[in-house]
């Protein structure tokens, strides 16, 4: 097992997968001659080509559409949106299209197209390119959403995405691209559906997924040596589906929840985890469950401000406090 | 221009070009956080087009490289320096940074991130000069890249169709980040794209800002006399890279030194020393002078500045 670097572990799966199948390329703005922008595909136009390794106009919503097109004839596109707050120009295609086409043609059509994306807020990047929107894409049906806390997730989720045949979305972390973590020598295929217990415990339950899952972790080292609280990390790598029976599972051993997000709380990943606990285990529950968010603001330029807004492990550990009544 | 404006406009520019090095550095300081993308080797452009404008009365927005542009309409470079740190008394308050800088007094009505996103709003504002019966006309510059959003094409659509008084300025540096114009263009004159839309359009060099001057003056009676929309393209130049984290590896150091050569501020200074109407130590006296002032004005100003309160954190989200 190699220490690699998650862009390292992106750009491995690519390389791997388009030396499987020639019907796979990539596409995207500054993907192909300069690397990406977070080198995410760095070196492959060189191995694969200008016809494989797209670089493509400022054009969102007809690059999203075009590869969308091509898949409906078997090429397997992997699409890279720069960033997620440009995604809304691609989302017409990509939710009107790539995740309804399969229903909507009675079986005979599927788009399956992985969409690659940096969410999450970066350092004072500001209103316009700080957006967390995986709440907008776990809500829509035809359209699996998965997203990566460690380099061998960001590696195999995207090698099962590329094989998948529905449409992926892939939310990545502008802050995440440097961060290392073990993946495997041999090739290796992460479900897109399920959630992994990150750290077992047995007092609370800390949900987290991408960023917040290493929230969860730091958290749950001080919970533990500082205030003899033992913590489970579950982390929710595929956000569409949510995985029911593993929510269940750990809340019905726990007894108590908390949901870690950058996203902002209504209509989020937060209130979903919370619906399926009270579908699923409601009366497993010593105490109501409780979210880790950002502020409902555009995220504001100041970095005192843009700290104010964004959650971390201190939050975290606030909220199991609360929990337990010691706050 | 008159030889006094010529020669104020001068100082005008090498203010714009000490204020964006001036960032540069405090960038490197930390000082200023988040993407910076900086103007010089462009003066001329956004210089020239004003100039036959009217800044501070028409309406003008743009993308994220928009310090200069919002000084130009009026902006005080001190409140332009202050929103780069972050501080209470930015002209967007702190909260919008260096992409979104705003000052509606001066009719400077933003700097956008999402490139293409100001060419449906820059017509909406000439909707709304018109429907009120103003003189205003409203501006929008982009770069080049920008005309591959597929807004574009609806906006120059819009914009004739309904006779709108918006003159859009494509300010053509040849690149949109990393990638060449010719990798991402099918038509490499951007005027051209907008002949099928039966709108006016013309290119120049944007070095030279008598050559823009000229050119805008049209471009900019045309508009307000009520003919309708107007596209100038502006052959120009960015030196630095994109934003900071951008080493120019998609472009040779040769081809940056030959445009270098026709520097926009120092085309202005050889002419009017030329025409006896400027000497190389009023010049030098021009650059110390506007040093000084950076330093000791809008450096101090924005380093004085308060910070935001943490307890404003959700003012400006509803009205
Ligand atoms: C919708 C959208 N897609 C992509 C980006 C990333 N991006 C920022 S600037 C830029 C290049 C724009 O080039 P151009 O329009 O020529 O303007 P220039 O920066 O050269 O002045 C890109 C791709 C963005 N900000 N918004
Ligand atoms: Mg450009």
């Amino acid at each position: 097992m190699a220490e690699i670097m998650y862009w390292e572990a992106i750009q491995r799966a690519h390389d791997e997968e388009m030396a499987r199948d020639p019907l796979v390329i990539c596409m995207g703005e500054d993907i192909g001659v300069a690397g990406g922008t977070y080198k995410a595909t760095k070196g492959l136009y060189e191995k694969y080509g200008e016809k494989r390794v797209m670089d493509t106009p400022i054009s969102e919503g007809g690059f999203t559409g075009l590869g969308i097109g091509a898949s409906f004839l078997g090429i397997r596109p992997i699409i890279e949106i720069m960033s997620v707050n440009f995604a809304w120009l691609a989302m017409d295609q990509m939710f009107n299209t790539a995740a309804k086409v399969r229903y909507m043609s009675g079986g005979q059509l599927t788009a399956p197209c992985v969409f690659r994306s940096a969410g999450g807020a970066a350092h004072q990047l500001g209103a316009q390119h700080s957006a967390r929107m995986e709440k907008v894409f776990m809500g829509i049906a035809g359209l699996r959403v998965v997203t990566p806390s460690n380099p061998k997730q960001a590696y195999g989720l995207l090698k099962s995405a590329i094989r998948s045949d529905d449409p992926v979305f892939i939310n990545e972390h502008e802050l995440m691209y440097n961060m290392k973590g073990e993946v495997p020598d041999e090739e290796y295929l992460h479900p897109l559906e399920g959630s992994e217990v990150a750290r077992a415990g047995t007092d609370v339950t800390l949900f987290g997924y991408n960023i917040s899952v290493h929230w969860c972790l730091k958290a749950a080292d001080i919970l533990q040596q500082q205030h003899g609280i033992s913590a489970e990390v579950v982390d929710l790598y595929a956000l569409s589906p949510l995985d029911r029976d593993g929510i269940r599972k750990s809340v019905s051993k726990t007894h108590r929840a908390v949901i870690a997000e950058e996203d902002e709380a209504p209509v989020g990943v937060g209130s979903e985890v919370i619906a399926i606990i009270n579908e699923e285990c409601f009366f497993e529950l010593d105490a109501a469950p409780v979210r880790v968010h950002s502020a409902l603001v555009p995220q504001p330029y100041n970095h005192t401000l843009e700290k104010a807004a964004i959650p971390d492990h201190n939050d975290v550990v606030k909220a199991v406090l609360k929990l337990f009544g010691r706050a | 221009m008159t030889p006094d404006d010529k020669k104020r406009v001068l100082k005008e520019m090498v203010m714009h070009r000490r204020f964006e090095e001036r960032c540069y550095q405090a960038y490197m300081e930390r000082k200023i956080g988040g993407f910076l993308h900086l103007y010089p080797g462009q003066e001329a452009c956004c210089n020239g087009v004003m100039e036959a404008a009217r800044p501070g009365h028409d309406y003008v927005i743009t993308g994220y490289r928009d310090h200069v542009h919002a000084i130009k309409c009026g902006t005080d470079p001190k409140v332009v320096m202050a929103e780069l740190y972050g501080k209470e008394t930015g002209c967007s308050k702190g909260r919008g940074g260096s992409m979104h800088i705003f000052d509606t007094s001066h009719h400077f009505m933003g700097g956008y991130a999402l490139v293409g996103g100001p060419f449906p709003l820059a017509a909406g504002m000439a909707k709304a000069i018109q429907m009120k019966g103003g003189d205003e006309i409203a501006i929008c510059f982009l770069g080049d890249a920008a005309n591959n959003q597929g807004v574009f094409h609806e906006t120059l659509n819009m914009a004739k169709l309904w006779n709108l008084p918006v003159l859009f300025v494509c300010e053509n540096n040849l690149y949109g980040i990393g990638t060449a114009l010719d990798r991402s263009t099918a038509v490499l004159d951007q005027y051209k794209r907008v002949c099928a839309y039966n709108i006016e359009a013309a290119q120049c060099d944007g070095q030279d800002i008598d050559v823009v001057y000229q050119h805008a003056k049209v471009a900019v009676d045309h508009v307000r006399s009520g003919k309708g929309p107007y596209f100038l393209e502006l052959m120009t130049y960015r030196y630095r890279g994109h934003s900071m984290s951008d080493s120019r590896g998609y472009r040779s150091r040769e081809e940056e030194e030959l445009w270098k050569q026709r520097d926009p501020i120092n085309i202005l200074r050889d002419r009017l020393i030329s025409a006896g109407q400027l000497t190389e130590d009023e010049f030098r006296a021009i650059e110390k002078a506007t040093d000084d002032y950076i330093e000791n004005e809008v450096i101090a100003f924005a380093e004085s500045s308060p910070e935001p309160a943490v307890a404003d954190l959700e003012k400006y989200v509803l009205a």
